[in-house]
């Protein structure tokens, strides 16, 4: 009899509803019409491009590697190639889908290993602290202190990587920011009095870092990740149009201009459709970071967008 | 103050050690014997000398022996050049502390010697870059936080995304065929020719060249700059002494340019190492794109012709710049803020 008052009163008191932090960042996204829109173009990005090529070839009767010397330098609207064609006769819309399929791979993969690199070793440098944490901050110091361009170029050019290497290199060199920015945060949270009560009834310190810290990084380092995700393709794009990235004959968006400095007389078309794909990806990928930075960090004062 | 400078200066050394470790293991693990690009010099085809050479240069060392002669050196030690168990001459190597960086491979000259040759046309772009990217940067910084949400803030925004969304070298092959190609108002490269026609600088001649170079360099700086400003300045005209200032009944103008301004600026000031870190690589890609003769093609060069002498040199380099940058950076700090220097 009693407990059954209890309980009613109790559920009287409630907030009707609870919301998570998850719960909360999809309905302020739901609402944030630029976050939602890049989100779209991302995902059609994506789409066309995984799905795109064969449709594209089969309908059009393209190839990807077929060359023809004689339809060198078509401008865009010429018959069966929409978008014209390159140096070598190419068709240049078919290898903007392919290149895709190249660029946005290395994007993807490329940002989820550096930030499981970056956040594994924030976490355990925040965490543990003492020695462990002086070698992983001497790491990080001294690799943020060469330019990692420098470094990508000299690995790229003496192992000429493939693309599954390049993305390896791209990982093993790039987790820095990351690592610095999770140690910076587990530093902080280290210090807030669950950490304390959990440590006092015993909690391991493995299950810890993975139920009660890393579930407090994790919104700082998703929106890490997508603004990564955009830097890849930029630097992507720079590696290659210095020639030691992505290797011919495999398109990418970004060597797709390495040689267009040479012919930008006659092909105009080749210079801009590739810039302007990598602009749009790479814009799309960090107005979705600043969206969800803006739902995810209910703290947030800076918003970019007002 | 000193002792803090001392103190920033002692904690540069690791960092320093960390990255020669890098360059050293780069080198290491890249495929081919060095010493065989070095022989390939029909003079020194030899096989003996070529063997004497590998042992005067110490790289018949076991790797650590390499590094630490690579480091400070051989020339302070006998070493056995014919092999036939007695030492019997000194090393070759000065070593990389004493300022010698090696032999390059491909010019057959002191790797320090040519950097050296390079590094003022660098210097030249990406310091104007530097200062055209902080001075508009802070301008649109505060022209954005002064209309905060209104259309010059969101324009402002825009351009500062999308600057930062476009791969430069794009940015600048675009800008050659508008206004080299098209409109031919500007040179599309030849600064190499200037350089060595006139062996100096033509002042009027040089800026036409530097005009889409620095411009295109820094579109980076000004982008992160203005957006660094704008929240900063957002941020401090919530403080308490700005509303102090406010409620004294100092104008606006009072405001923003003696109280508010000079607190926003210190974090962006102290940011000058790390932009100037950004720059130097990103002059690499810019210096291929007009043809710009500085440190960046040499290097690009040099990694393409296995030149391994040069390109550790360039990456031990580059990062002492670095480095000193970020010491320029902090030490700045410290001046502009005395909070720091408390602490």
């Amino acid at each position: 009899m009693t407990t059954a008052t209890t309980q009613i009163r109790l559920g009287a008191e409630a907030p009707k509803k609870t919301r998570t932090l998850w719960q909360n960042a999809a309905r302020h996204i739901l609402r944030d019409k630029l976050t939602l829109a890049a989100l779209l173009v991302l995902g059609l990005m994506t789409l066309l491009c995984v799905l795109g090529p064969p449709v594209v070839e089969n309908v059009l009767e393209l190839d990807v590697n077929r060359t023809s010397i004689p339809d060198k330098f078509l401008a865009p609207g010429a018959a069966g190639h929409i978008l014209g064609t390159d140096h070598l006769g190419r068709d240049q819309l078919i290898r903007l889908l392919y290149g895709g399929r190249v660029s946005l791979a290395i994007a993807y993969s490329a940002s989820v290993m550096t930030i499981l690199i970056g956040v594994a070793l924030g976490l355990i440098a925040g965490y543990y602290g003492g020695r462990v944490d002086d070698l992983i901050t001497w790491v990080v110091t001294t690799l943020s202190s060469v330019p990692t361009l420098f470094l990508l170029l000299i690995a790229a050019a003496f192992w000429t990587p493939s693309a599954e290497l390049l993305i390896v290199i791209l990982a093993l060199l790039g987790w820095v920011g990351t690592c610095r920015l999770v140690r910076g945060e587990v530093l902080s949270l280290k210090e807030q009095e669950y950490i304390a009560a959990a440590q006092a009834v015993g909690v391991p310190n493995f299950r810890l870092l993975v139920h009660h810290i890393l579930p407090n990084v994790l919104p700082i380092v998703i929106v890490t990740m997508t603004i990564i995700a955009g830097n890849l393709i930029l630097v992507e794009s720079g590696l290659s149009f210095l020639g030691v990235g992505v290797q011919a004959p495999t398109p990418s968006w970004g060597n797709m201009l390495t040689d267009s400095r040479s012919y930008f007389n006659i092909g105009t078309h080749l210079v801009i459709w590739p810039g302007v794909l990598i602009m749009v990806t790479v814009l799309c990928f960090y107005l979705v970071g600043d969206g969800l930075r803006d739902a995810l960090d209910p703290r947030s004062s800076w918003r970019l967008a007002e | 103050m000193s002792t803090y400078i001392l103190r920033r200066l002692l904690q540069g050394i690791p960092t320093f050690f960390g990255v020669t470790i890098i360059a050293f293991l780069l080198m290491l693990s890249a495929p081919g014997d060095p010493i065989e690009l070095i022989a390939f010099n029909p003079t020194r085809a030899d096989p003996m000398a070529t063997e004497i050479l590998r042992r005067k240069l110490g790289l018949d060392q076991p790797p650590v022996m390499q590094y630490i002669y690579w480091l400070i050196g051989n020339d302070w030690t006998r070493v056995d050049t014919d092999g036939d168990g007695q030492v019997d001459s000194y090393g070759e190597r000065r070593g990389l502390l004493r300022g010698d960086l090696g032999q390059s491979l491909k010019h057959r000259r002191p790797v320090g010697e040519l950097i050296m040759e390079k590094i003022p046309a660098t210097l030249l772009l990406t310091f104007s870059a530097l200062i055209l990217g902080y001075g508009m940067g802070i301008f649109l910084g505060i022209l954005a936080a002064i209309n905060h949400k209104t259309w010059v803030d969101q324009l402002i925004r825009v351009f500062t995304v999308i600057g930062n969304a476009m791969p430069q070298f794009w940015l600048g092959l675009i800008l050659i065929i508008i206004l080299s190609v098209n409109f031919d108002i500007l040179p599309m490269s030849g600064m190499r020719d200037i350089t060595r026609r006139n062996g100096g600088f033509d002042i009027a001649e040089t800026a036409k060249h530097m005009i889409m170079p620095v411009f295109v360099l820094s579109l980076g700086t000004i982008a992160f700059i203005s957006r660094f400003t704008r929240t900063e300045l957002l941020e401090v005209f919530e403080r308490d002494f700005v509303r102090t200032a406010r409620s004294k009944g100092l104008t606006n103008r009072r405001v923003w340019w003696l109280h508010a301004l000079p607190n926003a600026l210190i974090p962006v000031a102290t940011f000058i190492g790390q932009a100037l870190g950004t720059l130097l690589a990103g002059a690499v890609i810019i210096e291929k794109v007009f043809n710009w003769p500085g440190m960046g093609r040499l290097v690009v060069d040099a990694v393409f012709n296995r030149d391994y002498p040069l390109v550790m040199g360039s990456v031990v380099i580059a990062a002492a710049m670095f480095i000193l940058g970020l010491l320029i950076s902090d030490i700045l700090y410290t001046l502009l803020d005395p909070r720091v220097r408390l602490k």
